[in-house]
């Protein structure tokens, strides 16, 4: 894998004296996937924000693709799409209009045929003579997509694309963002809902207050921090937890029909075949049993009160 | 120098653009406005008054007419031009696009710049209607035009960088610039001025520009052409430096 844009020891403080950024390391290869979590006003469009050159930062350094994002700016920026998490637009323009317009601001030649293809294939081909302002609000997030999408850039920042987007368009942008990354380009969004990352990263990096807690494939990360659980359908209902059971810790949902018991699923032992030893000891019937593994959400959740908590959530969280 | 000519060129196609929605307003709106200056200054209260020198007086006024009118017009097009990107956010798309500062002011300065030559030459014409003016030193004229748009386009660039609502953005041109204007013999010689008002005027930068624009027609101004140059240059030379400051510290651009 080769490296597409590295950040290095990154950090913003605003004139208020907010201290947006700090210390943020982060490697983003080619053609992956980097889905970037973490509660409002973590630093995430900060972060976007400086490598795209919208605000200078504080201290650090950023290469797109090799290059200085500042001292050459016109190499690593004309690589580099953005789609902001605020619908700014020309409410006067038409749709092809500004769509081209932004392949120009990037310096690239006109090409009909490429816009063309570009707005079908964002289903906004039939409205390319509309004023933005007739569009409804999903349609003015594919403008912003087309836009950023015009000058064919090798790295798409999408910031919180389905904010406020209705479902169905959700899953389109999902499709289409895995389309891009099948012609080979770089995809780094930011989010809050946790399932848009579990459903589409490679990699996921969490950010909490201004620093980069973690930074893990999506796979591993809930392989590693994740809890299992099982769940015990009782066929007889229990009104407490039998004597016997106290070395695991147990719980009764279900008004007594469930018995649920969360484990490590890494550990060396998970202490499942000998609660079912003894179940079967003490003669309580089951009639079924399912195990589920815990979602990124419980995990970032986690992560990210851990780091709230104590300051030290990196070493906390991977430990 | 330039290195993005296809973005400069991106915007100031649409910056022509959005004049050219407004066309027939923008034309007819400096031609409405030379007509009732030559209805009122010209025959009600020209007929009255004799030639400034050996200028009859209707002549006499159409180079401060011109220039009052591409004052007020370079300001308002160039910092709106600026001001909207910022107010709709649009600015996020320059900022992050690969274009050089010195590229952007180009683009924008330049389109604000042309609509300002397009509208002085319209009342130029509209004047030809109603008086005989003959130009001494038409290349010079033409220069001088060119010159005080950009000018007054940078500076009505800085005010769209400057201002933060459109209160702001009308200050200064409605509060400074055109009562500078009225008063820095845009309709008089300000040798027709009680000395000590005279005296004051000269403390007026608007003066020396518009008797500088007056000399490229009639061969005479009411300070040397030299010195109307002086200050020409000294007025570019600090939005320039203005300007290089914003961008150097992006200021109200960046954060």
């Amino acid at each position: 894998m080769t490296a597409v844009l590295q950040i290095s020891n990154l950090g913003k403080t605003y004139k208020s004296g907010h201290r947006a950024l700090s210390g943020v390391d982060l490697t983003i290869d080619k053609g992956e996937i980097f889905a970037l979590l973490g509660p409002n006003g973590a630093g995430k469009t900060t972060l976007i924000g400086i490598v795209c050159g919208i605000v200078t930062p504080s201290e650090g350094t950023v290469t797109v693709g090799g290059h200085d994002h500042q001292r050459d700016y016109r190499a690593a920026r004309s690589m580099i799409g953005l789609v902001p998490q605020e619908l700014h637009t020309d409410a006067f323009e038409k749709v092809i209009t500004t769509v081209s317009f932004s392949r120009g601001l990037f310096g690239k030649p006109r090409d009909p045929a490429f816009i063309e293809q570009l707005l079908r294939d964002l289903s906004l081909w039939d409205k390319r003579n509309a004023k933005i302002l007739e569009l409804s609000g999903g349609m003015k997030r594919r403008v912003m997509i087309a836009k950023a999408l015009s000058h064919e850039p090798e790295i798409l920042f999408l910031d919180e694309p389905t904010a406020g987007v209705d479902v169905e368009l959700r899953r389109d942008m999902w499709n289409m963002v895995r389309g891009l990354r099948d012609r080979g380009v770089t995809i780094i969004l930011t989010t809050h809902y946790i399932e848009e990352a579990e459903e589409m990263a490679d990699r996921v990096g969490v950010i909490s207050k201004g620093k980069l807690i973690l930074v893990e494939d999506k796979d591993a990360l809930i392989k590693k921090l994740g809890r299992k659980t099982l769940t015990l359908n009782l066929s007889e209902p229990l009104a407490a937890l039998p004597a016997g059971l106290d070395d695991w810790s147990l719980e009764i949902a279900g008004e007594g029909h469930e018995l649920v018991y969360e484990f490590d699923s890494q550990a060396e032992a998970t202490g499942v075949p000998s609660l079912l030893r003894r179940l079967s000891d003490l003669g309580i019937p089951f009639r079924d049993l399912h195990t589920r593994q815990s979602s990124l959400e419980e995990i970032f959740v986690g992560l990210v009160h851990e780091s709230k908590s104590d300051g030290a959530g990196a070493q906390g969280a991977t430990a | 120098m330039i290195g993005n000519f296809r973005g400069v060129r991106a915007i100031y196609a649409f910056e022509m653009a959005r004049f050219g929605r407004t066309f027939w307003t923008s034309l007819l709106l400096p031609v409405i406005t030379t007509t009732l200056y030559f209805v009122v200054f010209g025959s009600a209260i020209g007929s009255r008054m004799s030639a400034v020198g050996d200028v009859p007086y209707g002549a006499f006024i159409v180079p401060g007419l011109m220039m009052l009118t591409m004052f007020t017009e370079s300001i308002s097009n160039a910092s709106f031009g600026i001001y909207m990107p910022k107010w709709t956010g649009t600015i996020y798309e320059m900022l992050s696009s690969p274009m050089s500062p010195l590229e952007l002011l180009i683009a924008y300065v330049g389109a604000a710049a042309t609509k300002s030559v397009i509208i002085g030459a319209i009342i130029f014409a509209t004047a030809h209607l109603f008086v005989d003016v003959q130009v001494a030193h038409p290349l010079l004229m033409a220069a001088f035009m060119v010159l005080m748009a950009v000018t007054f386009c940078l500076f009505g660039f800085i005010i769209g960088i400057w201002a933060q609502s459109f209160e702001q953005l009308q200050v200064i041109p409605l509060l400074v610039v055109y009562p500078l204007t009225f008063l820095g013999g845009a309709f008089y010689s300000i040798d027709m001025l009680p000395a000590a008002w005279r005296a004051l005027t000269l403390f007026n930068p608007v003066v020396y520009l518009i008797s500088g624009f007056r000399w490229t027609f009639f061969g005479r101004g009411d300070v040397g052409i030299g010195v109307s140059m002086g200050a020409v240059a000294i007025f570019l030379a600090l939005c320039l430096a203005v300007i290089f400051w914003v961008f150097r510290t992006g200021y109200r651009l960046k954060n």
